[in-house]
C-alpha cells in the first residue's frame, strides 16, 4: 500500500525523528504502540488523527478505568452510556434523551463563544439520537466576584449562553451557580439538556452499518476553527500563554435552529434510510466518522475533495480535526441518499456524500486523488487507557476531626451576611436573560428547586436538576459524591418527581497528580453508591480534567444533572408557600454539620476539617415520605435545604410570596446554618393535621405557620428575634446585582 | 469592480445602548476620558458596475432598502474601484 | 376561523402560537414563510423568534419573505394581522406598523413577566379584556420602541397604542408595548400572549386576547 507522502509537509520520518507527535501531545510510548501496531511509520496526517483520537478528551484513556465502574442498567434505561447521549423509558412508548458536557477551557479563554458553542454541542448530541431537544440548564462555577475580570468572564457566559439557548428556542430552565476562588482561572461551564422522543423505535445511534451505506456531510461549511480542540482541553492552562485562544470556535445558533429542525423530520419521515447520526463535535469529522464505524464494526472510507470548505487551502489534518461548529455526519442507505439530501436542501443547508460505510474495518481517506490515511479503525479509536495512581490526599490525612462551631453573637446579623453570599442570593439577574418559557411547556421556571417541564399531550412532566458542592467533594471526595446526588434527588423529589437517572460532568484537575486521581476515583465511587440505592442509572456523562492553572487544581467538581418523572401534572409542588395560617414542618433531624459549610467558610474564610456524615438511610426514608405525602395531597409546597441550611430555606420559601412565618425551633442558633443532609420543609393546611403526622411519625416535627406578616419570627433554644421582610428580600434579591455593577 | 465600505450607525437622537454599555466598561478599565462610543456596523460590499455613479446610486439604494432602518439608522460609505477579486 | 402562523426561518414561537389558537378552537395552520398565497386565511400571525439569526436587524431580512406580499394584501382587506415579538420586529420593518424596535435600553435579553396597561379596550384585539391591566410573559433584546414625535402624536390621537408598560424594561419611549395600525386590524406587540393560555403554566392573562379576536369576527359572542 503506497501512502501519499504529502510533499509540502513533514515526512513519516521526520514526524518521528522531530517528535511532531509529542507537540499534538502523544507520548513516546504511545508513538511507539502506533508503530508497531501498524508495522510502518505513520505519516504526518496519520499521526494527527491519532493524535486527536487518543487525547483524553477523545479517549477518555485515563479516566476510562474509573468511568467503566458507573452502574448504568435498569429497567428504564434503553440507552447508556457511549451514545450520543442517554435514553430512559418514560412510558406509552416514549422516550427521555439527556446528557452534560463541559464547556470550560473555552469559556476560559472567549467566555462567550466558549458558553454558545457549549449549548449548541450539546443540543446536537440530543437531536442526533432523533430526539426533539425540550430544556436546557447549566451548572456554572466561578471564582468570587470582586475584579472586573472575573465580571467580565460571567457576563461572557451568561450572554453567551442567552445568545445562543434563546435563538435557537430551547429554553433554558435552571441550573445551578456557585462562587468559590478555587475556580479562579478555571470555571466551569457544564451544559445539559434533555430530549423527547414520542417513539422509541426511532431512536437513532452512532453506529455506522452496511456496506456501501453513504457517509453524508451536513451543516456549515469547514473552517480552520479550533483545530486541536480535543489536544487543547486535555492539557493544563498556564496563565502566561495567550496564544491557546486559536482554539475558539464561533457558533451560529440560526444555522443549528435549520440543522435541527432538519434532522428531527429526517428521522421522523425516514427512519429507515437514517441509518445513523452523529454530532461533530470534538476532533469534528475524524471522531464522529470513526467512532460511528468502530461501533458498527465497519470500515469507513471518505473523499476530503467533497467537504464543503469555507477556506481555501486546507490540509487532510485540518479538514479532519476543524471543529466548525453546526455540523452533522449521517449515514444513509445506499439508494435513499436523494431524499434525505433534498430535505436538507430545501431547509437551505448542504448535504453532500463524502463517503461511504465498508466492510473491512479501515479507516481511509483520501485527498486529491491519493489515499492521505490507511488506518485499523480500531487501533484509531481505542486509545491504551491508563489506571494511573492515587493517593490519599495530604489535607485529608492531615484534617481535624471535629466539627467547626461557628460563632453566633447576634443571628440576625449573621443571617442577613450570609443571604448576601453570592452563591446563596437570588439567581434571578443571571437567569432573567434566559427564555426560560419558550416552547410554553415550562412549569415550573428558574428559581425552583428543580425545574418542571410538561410533555404536552400526556399528563407527565419532567423534573429537572443540576447539582455539587465542591466544596464537600474536596473535603470527602466519596461522601461529596453521594451527597451531590442526594442534594440533586431532593431538589427532584421536592416538586413531586421520582428521581430516574443522572448524567454527569467530572470537572477534575490533572489526573497525573495522584491526589486529583483519588478524588476522581472517589467521588465516582460515591456516585456510583448512591446512584445504585436511588434506582437512578448513570446513563451518560462527559469528562473535564486538567482544570488547573500554575498547578493549583479547582475543587474536584463531580456535577450531576437529575431527570425525574411526574406522572400527574397535577401534582407539581413548588418551594413557595401558599396560605397564611398552613403548618410548617422540618422533615430530618439538623445536626452540627458545619465543615464545609456556607457558614464556616463565611465566618473562616476558607472551608476545612472532616466533611460531616452522610446518612443514606435517612436520605432515602425523607425523600420517600416527600413524594408518598405529594401523592396523598397533602402538601402545598416543599423545599429540599442544603447550602446555608435550615434559615435560608425558610427565607426562601416566602420570598417571592406575600407570606412570612412564625418558627418555633428546638436547635441552636448555629444549627439554623447547618448543613445536615436528608432534610426538607413542607407546608401542609391545618386539617390535614392529623393524616400527615400520622403518615410521617417522628421523621416530621412542627416548626411554625405560614403567617401574612410583614416580618419573620423565629425562636430558637438560645434566641428570639425578627427579620424585617422587605430588608431581607432586597438583601437576598439585590446582592448579585450590586457585586457585578 | 468596486469595492464599497459602508458605515451604519444609529441616528444621533437614538440611544445605542450596545454603546453605553462599552463606554461603561471602558471606564470601569479607568479609561475615563472616553466620552462616548457609538457602536455600529460595517459592510464590505465588492460589486460589479459601469461606473463609479452607477454603483454609488446602487449602493446607495440597497443601503436604505436593507442595510439601515430608515427611521433610527443611518449610513456612509466609502467607494473604491478595484482591479479583481482577490477571495 | 382560519389562521396562518407564519414560519420564517428561525422562528422559534410558531408552535407556541399553533398551540393557542388550536386551544381556542381555531383551525389554525403553520405556513412556510416561502409561500405567496395566504387568500384562505382570516388572520395571520408572525410568530416570535429570531427570523434569519436576526443578524442584520431583527426582523430585517424576514419582510422579503414571499408570504409578506400576502400580509400585506391581507392587512390592505382588512383582515387580522397580528405580530408577536419578532413578528412586530417584521412588521414594523415591512412598514405595515409606524415606528421601529431597537436593542433594549439596557442591553441584554431579559425574560420575564411584566404587568401592561390597557390603554385602548376598544380595539379588535381588546373588546374582550374587561380589565385595565395584564400580567404578560416578555422575552426579548430588542423590545425598545421608538417613533418620531410627528408619528408618535398620531398614534395617541388615533387611539393606536393598545398596550403600555406599567414598569418600562426596555427602554420602549411613552412605555408602549403594542400599537395597531390606522385602519386597527394589524397589531404589534412585544409581550407573548400565546405564553399565557394554559392555567398549568400559571398564567392565563393571555386568553381574553385570544377570545377578543373570536368574538370580533363573530366567532364568540
Amino acid at each position: 500500500m503506497s501512502i501519499a507522502a504529502n510533499p509540502q509537509l513533514k515526512s513519516a520520518e521526520e514526524v518521528k525523528s522531530e517528535r511532531i507527535y509529542a507537540q499534538w501531545g502523544l507520548t513516546d510510548q504511545e508513538f511507539k504502540i502506533i508503530e508497531n501496531e501498524m508495522g510502518r511509520l505513520p505519516n504526518y496526517t496519520e499521526t494527527g488523527l491519532f493524535s486527536a483520537m487518543w487525547s483524553e478528551h477523545a479517549s477518555y484513556k485515563k479516566s476510562k478505568p474509573i468511568l467503566k465502574t458507573f452502574w448504568s442498567k435498569n429497567e428504564r434505561v434503553l440507552q447508556g452510556p457511549g451514545e450520543g447521549a442517554g435514553i430512559l423509558d418514560i412510558g406509552d412508548g416514549q422516550a427521555v434523551v439527556f446528557k452534560a458536557e463541559s464547556h470550560n477551557h473555552p469559556s476560559q479563554v472567549e467566555p462567550y463563544q466558549g458558553a454558545a458553542t457549549g449549548v449548541g454541542g450539546i443540543l446536537r448530541d440530543i437531536f442526533s439520537m432523533g430526539a426533539q431537544p425540550i430544556a436546557v440548564l447549566d451548572s456554572l462555577r466561578f471564582s468570587e466576584i470582586k475584579n472586573e475580570q472575573t465580571k467580565s468572564l460571567i457576563d461572557g457566559v451568561i450572554d453567551g449562553i442567552a445568545g445562543y439557548g434563546n435563538a435557537i428556542g430551547i429554553p433554558t430552565v435552571g441550573g445551578d451557580v456557585a462562587f468559590d476562588d478555587a475556580y479562579e482561572g478555571n470555571l466551569l461551564c457544564n451544559v445539559m439538556s434533555i430530549g423527547l422522543l414520542d417513539h422509541q423505535d426511532t431512536i437513532k445511534v452512532g453506529q455506522a452499518h452496511g456496506k456501501d451505506n453513504s457517509v453524508i456531510y451536513v451543516g456549515a461549511k469547514t473552517g480552520r476553527d479550533g483545530i486541536n480542540g480535543a489536544t487543547f482541553a486535555s492539557t493544563e492552562f498556564s496563565s502566561q500563554e495567550e496564544s491557546q485562544r486559536s482554539a475558539v470556535q464561533v457558533g451560529d445558533p440560526f444555522m443549528e435552529k435549520l440543522v435541527m429542525d432538519a434532522t428531527i423530520k429526517a428521522v421522523r419521515e425516514m427512519p429507515e434510510a437514517v441509518i445513523a447520526i452523529q454530532d461533530m463535535g470534538a476532533a469534528g469529522i475524524l471522531s464522529s466518522s470513526s467512532e460511528m464505524g468502530e461501533k458498527g464494526g465497519s470500515g469507513i472510507w471518505l473523499d476530503l475533495d467533497k467537504v464543503p470548505v469555507r477556506e481555501k487551502g486546507m490540509i487532510p489534518y485540518e479538514l479532519m480535526l476543524s471543529e466548525s461548529q453546526e455540523r452533522m455526519l449521517l449515514v444513509v442507505a445506499q439508494g435513499r441518499e436523494k431524499g434525505v439530501i433534498d430535505l436538507y436542501r430545501d431547509a437551505g443547508l448542504d448535504a453532500v456524500v463524502i463517503g461511504k460505510v465498508t466492510d473491512d474495518s479501515r479507516y481511509r481517506l483520501s485527498f486529491q486523488g491519493e489515499t492521505v490515511a490507511d488506518l485499523d479503525i480500531k487501533l484509531l479509536t481505542k486509545a491504551p487507557s491508563y489506571k494511573l495512581p492515587s493517593k490519599l490526599p495530604v489535607h485529608i490525612k492531615k484534617a481535624s476531626q471535629q466539627q467547626y462551631q461557628p460563632k453566633i453573637s447576634n443571628p440576625l446579623q449573621i443571617i442577613m451576611q450570609i443571604l448576601s453570599q453570592p452563591t446563596i442570593s437570588s439567581k434571578k439577574f443571571f437567569y432573567r436573560h434566559f427564555d426560560s418559557m419558550v416552547r410554553t411547556d415550562t412549569v415550573v421556571k428558574p428559581g425552583g428547586d428543580a425545574a418542571v417541564i410538561r410533555i404536552r399531550g400526556t399528563k407527565k412532566a419532567l423534573s429537572l436538576t443540576t447539582d455539587v458542592n465542591g466544596r464537600y467533594v474536596y473535603l470527602d471526595p466519596y461522601r461529596g459524591g453521594q451527597m451531590a446526588i442526594a442534594e440533586a434527588a431532593r431538589n427532584v423529589v421536592s416538586t413531586g418527581a421520582l428521581p430516574i437517572g443522572i448524567t454527569d460532568c467530572l470537572n477534575f484537575g490533572n489526573p497525573d497528580n495522584q491526589e486529583v486521581y483519588y478524588e476522581l476515583e472517589q467521588s465516582v465511587a460515591g456516585i456510583n453508591n448512591f446512584a445504585k440505592q436511588l434506582n437512578t442509572p448513570v446513563v451518560s456523562g462527559n469528562v473535564s480534567l486538567y482544570n488547573e492553572t500554575d498547578n493549583r487544581a479547582i475543587y474536584p467538581t463531580p456535577m450531576i444533572g437529575m431527570v425525574g418523572l411526574i406522572r400527574d401534572n397535577r401534582k407539581i409542588t413548588t418551594i413557595n408557600f401558599k396560605k397564611n395560617g398552613d403548618l410548617i414542618y422540618l422533615i430530618g433531624s439538623t445536626g452540627n454539620d458545619f465543615n464545609g459549610s456556607e457558614i464556616q467558610k463565611l465566618q473562616t474564610g476558607k472551608i476545612s476539617g472532616k466533611l460531616f456524615d452522610f446518612d443514606a438511610d435517612a436520605e432515602l426514608n425523607n425523600q420517600k415520605l416527600i413524594l408518598t405525602a405529594i401523592e396523598a395531597g397533602l402538601l402545598k409546597s416543599a423545599h429540599d435545604l442544603s447550602e446555608g441550611g435550615l434559615i435560608v430555606a425558610l427565607l426562601e420559601s416566602a420570598f417571592e410570596t406575600s407570606f412570612a412565618f412564625d418558627a418555633n425551633l428546638k436547635l441552636d442558633d448555629a444549627q439554623l446554618f447547618a448543613e445536615t443532609n436528608g432534610r426538607f420543609i413542607v407546608t401542609v393546611e391545618p386539617e390535614k393535621e392529623p393524616v400527615f403526622e400520622k403518615m410521617a411519625g417522628d421523621q416530621a416535627e412542627l416548626i411554625g405557620r405560614v403567617t401574612d406578616r410583614n416580618h419573620f419570627q423565629i425562636k430558637t433554644d438560645q434566641s428570639s428575634f425578627s427579620i424585617d421582610k422587605e430588608e431581607a428580600t432586597k438583601t437576598w434579591k439585590n446582592s448579585i446585582a450590586n457585586l457585578m455593577e | 469592480m468596486f469595492l464599497a465600505k459602508i458605515y451604519v450607525t444609529y441616528k444621533p437622537s437614538i440611544l445605542d445602548p450596545q454603546g453605553e454599555v462599552i463606554k461603561s466598561a471602558l471606564h470601569r478599565l479607568d479609561y475615563t476620558d472616553v466620552n462616548s462610543v457609538m457602536q455600529g456596523k460595517y459592510f464590505e460590499i465588492k460589486l460589479e458596475a459601469k461606473d463609479q455613479r452607477t454603483a454609488a446610486k446602487e449602493i446607495e439604494e440597497f443601503s436604505d432598502e436593507l442595510l439601515i432602518n430608515v427611521n433610527m439608522e443611518t449610513f456612509t460609505y466609502k467607494l473604491s474601484e478595484i482591479s479583481s477579486v482577490e477571495e | 376561523m382560519k389562521a396562518a402562523v407564519l414560519d420564517f426561518p428561525g422562528s422559534n414561537c410558531d408552535f407556541d402560537m399553533y398551540y393557542a389558537l388550536i386551544d381556542f378552537g381555531i383551525d389554525a395552520k403553520i405556513i412556510d414563510a416561502r409561500q405567496s398565497n395566504l387568500d384562505d386565511y382570516d388572520a395571520i400571525f408572525l410568530p416570535g423568534g429570531f427570523s434569519y439569526g436576526d443578524y442584520l436587524r431583527a426582523g430585517a431580512i424576514a419582510r422579503f419573505a414571499p408570504a409578506m406580499e400576502a400580509v400585506k394584501k391581507a392587512a390592505d382587506q382588512g383582515r387580522f394581522v397580528v405580530g408577536i415579538c419578532n413578528g412586530f420586529q417584521i412588521l414594523t420593518e415591512a412598514g405595515l406598523l409606524p415606528g421601529a424596535l431597537r436593542m433594549n435600553a439596557k442591553a441584554g435579553f431579559i425574560c420575564d413577566q411584566v404587568l401592561l396597561n390597557v390603554e385602548n379596550d376598544n380595539s379588535l384585539f381588546t373588546k374582550n379584556l374587561y380589565r385595565q391591566q395584564l400580567l404578560l410573559p416578555i422575552a426579548h433584546a430588542g423590545g425598545n420602541y421608538y417613533a418620531d414625535q410627528e408619528t408618535l402624536t398620531k398614534l395617541h390621537a388615533n387611539r393606536q397604542i393598545i398596550f403600555t408598560y406599567q414598569d418600562n424594561p426596555n427602554g420602549s419611549i411613552d412605555d408602549i408595548a403594542g400599537i395597531v395600525n390606522e385602519k386597527g386590524n394589524v397589531f404589534g406587540v412585544m409581550p407573548h400572549p400565546e405564553r399565557a393560555v394554559d392555567p398549568l403554566l400559571g398564567n392565563i392573562d393571555g386568553r381574553p386576547f385570544f377570545e377578543s379576536i373570536l368574538q370580533t369576527s363573530g366567532v364568540l359572542n
